[in-house]
């Protein structure tokens, strides 16, 4: 049997439902794969080859079916969202110990559609990071160099998915941990509108900005999971109560993008971002143009402010969400605490690491009584402007077109000493999460002095992934594919 | 305006956490320069507008009022450090 990993999802799917593969033939393929890439990008925090192959195999007994979208197909999971009776750790020591006892909501749809769960990724803990140097557990490196970082949090998802280890990726971004480790690793990766796909069972970060989305090869392989995972729960109150379009169905028929305004904010485009990735998103948007799209200048004028006022939102839900950590219940727990406050604090204090005990502080101190006003409720006001931009632009155009990241995947141990320079790498990623609308980073070509690859986002209007699926494939099929990567 | 270990001890202890010394110090440091990097907020005009907390603009739906299983006993206790098999057991309160 040839290399089937390097396919796409889609690619491999059809091979599937033709039976020309069976589902144990693509699991075991994708377990090789893991086994001899794992030792070099440590993308994964726990796998079941055992429990994977069962699955497999209860599948092709029951032969393919066209109505499971993804029948037989391998992915992995960041260890964020919950799967039953596998290891959830969200990147901590504190949840080491602890093993869900249910699926997450986007989990159960998953298997529902047939896909096979191969394991769990690494992440930053918590999800707090931009380059997956922050889990207790391991360090992952880049598919395309091993002395790069593979973008954060969701950097496990995105190294597993473009070192071949599976055809699709579960990810959360909070403020670009799907979109940003998408560009590092040359994968496609869409953040959806926060309300698209349920949140039950994800362990939460910031309770206003988290989604989960898929991180895939290609844009068709993007919307054959998000057509699988969005959709109302009742479990999550915050989920959207609307349908859910088709959306491969509405990438099929996608040739050109005639009709299409696409809009360039000046904040994206100007200072602070690395010439190559300037040239390689230009080079992009000029292809847009020759495939019909027309370009407009927009503006999102409360750019500058974006970065404070997401880490106040964030850094403050995140210290009331990470409350529930208590070592009562489950977690850690500080054998030596001998009162009820000792074992919150010493069970605290040794399970979580120390970028998650700064957010938690810094949290604490925006919401305390006397700062409140002057940090979180002025944060929150900043946000509707952020939001009222988009807004306002969006009446200009139907995406919003920019580069993911200012430069492409750093060397690891270069930013992880100054957080504060970490936390402003995310300029272009978070304003989307704080305006609740959808985004997609797809890969554009590899840097011309970096050769890593650089990575570029499309937003749309709330729920209208359509949109910004549909250019990135049209966009995709254009530009010349990226190669495999060769570090591995 | 600075901070101090001494401030950010009390924030740690409101957060239910306890940070050496050295710890203390080097948040105080940081804590410093991520806090005035924020303040730059203090700049934009947010006179009469209404704060946003949430991206959510649907109603929140209602369910049908139909009782749901939920979960047992045993798998709410079994991620439990320590119980006695009916509660979940921490030191002495009272």
């Amino acid at each position: 049997m040839s290399d089937i990993t390097t396919l796409s999802l889609t690619e491999v799917r059809a091979k599937l439902a033709r039976k020309e593969l069976s589902a144990v033939e693509a699991t075991s393929a994708c377990l090789a794969r893991i086994e001899a890439t794992e030792p070099k990008i440590n993308a994964l925090l726990h796998y079941d080859a055992e429990a994977a192959l069962a699955a497999a195999k209860a599948l092709d007994a029951a032969g393919p079916d066209p109505d499971q979208r993804l029948w037989g197909v391998p992915v992995l999971i960041k260890d964020a969202i919950c799967v039953k009776d596998a290891p959830t750790t969200c990147g901590s020591k504190i949840l080491e110990n602890f093993t869900p006892f249910y699926d997450a909501s986007c989990i159960e749809k998953m298997r529902a559609a047939g896909a096979v769960i191969l394991g769990k990724a690494n992440m930053d803990e918590f999800a707090m990071g931009s380059s997956t140097e922050n889990s207790a557990y391991k360090v992952t490196a880049n598919p395309w160099d091993l002395g790069k970082v593979p973008g954060g949090s969701s950097g496990g998802s995105a190294a597993a998915v473009a070192a071949g280890q599976c055809f699709a990726a579960l990810g959360t971004d909070t403020g670009g941990s799907i979109r940003q480790p998408a560009a590092f690793c040359g994968t496609v990766g869409i953040k959806p509108t926060y309300g698209r796909v349920s949140r039950y069972g994800l362990v939460a970060y910031g309770s206003s900005l988290d989604q989960i989305g898929p991180l895939t090869r290609t844009a068709d392989d993007a919307a054959a999971v998000l057509s699988v995972i969005a959709g109302h729960d009742p479990k999550d109150s915050t989920s959207a109560p609307r349908d859910v379009p088709d959306f491969e169905a509405i990438l099929a028929g996608a040739a050109d993008l005639a009709g299409l305004t696409i809009g360039l904010p000046d904040e994206y485009w100007g200072e602070g971002v690395d010439a190559e990735v300037r040239d390689a998103c230009r080079a992009a948007v000029d292809t847009a143009k020759s495939l019909g799209a027309k370009v407009v200048p927009v503006s999102l004028p409360h750019t500058p402010y974006a970065v404070a006022t997401y880490y106040i939102v964030a850094m403050a839900e995140a210290s009331s969400n990470l409350a529930r950590f208590d070592g009562v219940r489950y977690g850690y727990r500080a054998p030596e605490a001998q009162s009820l406050e000792e074992l919150y604090e010493l069970s605290r204090s040794k399970g979580f690491g120390p970028e998650v005990q700064r957010r938690i502080v810094i949290g604490a101190y925006v919401l305390s009584a006397g700062y409140y006003d002057a940090y979180y409720r002025k944060a929150a006001q900043v946000r509707r402007l952020i939001r009222q931009d988009f807004l306002a632009a969006f009446e200009k155009c139907d995406v919003i077109c920019g580069p993911t990241s200012p430069f492409a995947a750093f060397t690891i141990g270069q930013m992880s000493d100054d957080p504060l320079q970490m936390y402003l790498s995310d300029i272009f990623t978070i304003s989307l999460n704080l305006a609740g609308l959808p985004g997609l980073s797809m890969p554009v070509g590899l840097g011309a002095s970096s050769t890593m690859p650089i990575g570029m986002q499309l937003f749309g209007r709330a729920f209208d992934e359509a949109a910004i699926l549909r250019t990135a494939k049209v966009l995709g099929n254009a530009l010349p594919p990226l190669p495999q990567p060769t570090a591995m | 305006m600075p901070i101090s270990s001494e401030d950010a001890a009390k924030v740690a202890k409101l957060a239910r956490l306890r940070l050496d010394d050295d710890k203390l110090e080097r948040f105080a440091g940081q804590m410093d320069g991520i806090l005035a990097y924020m303040e730059t907020l203090g700049s934009v005009d947010t006179a009469g507008v209404e704060p946003l907390y949430s991206p959510v603009t649907h109603e929140t739906p209602m369910r049908a009022d139909v009782a749901s299983k939920g979960c047992s006993r045993d798998q709410i206790l079994a991620n439990a450090p320590a119980t006695d098999g009916q509660f979940f057991i921490v030191p002495k309160i009272v």
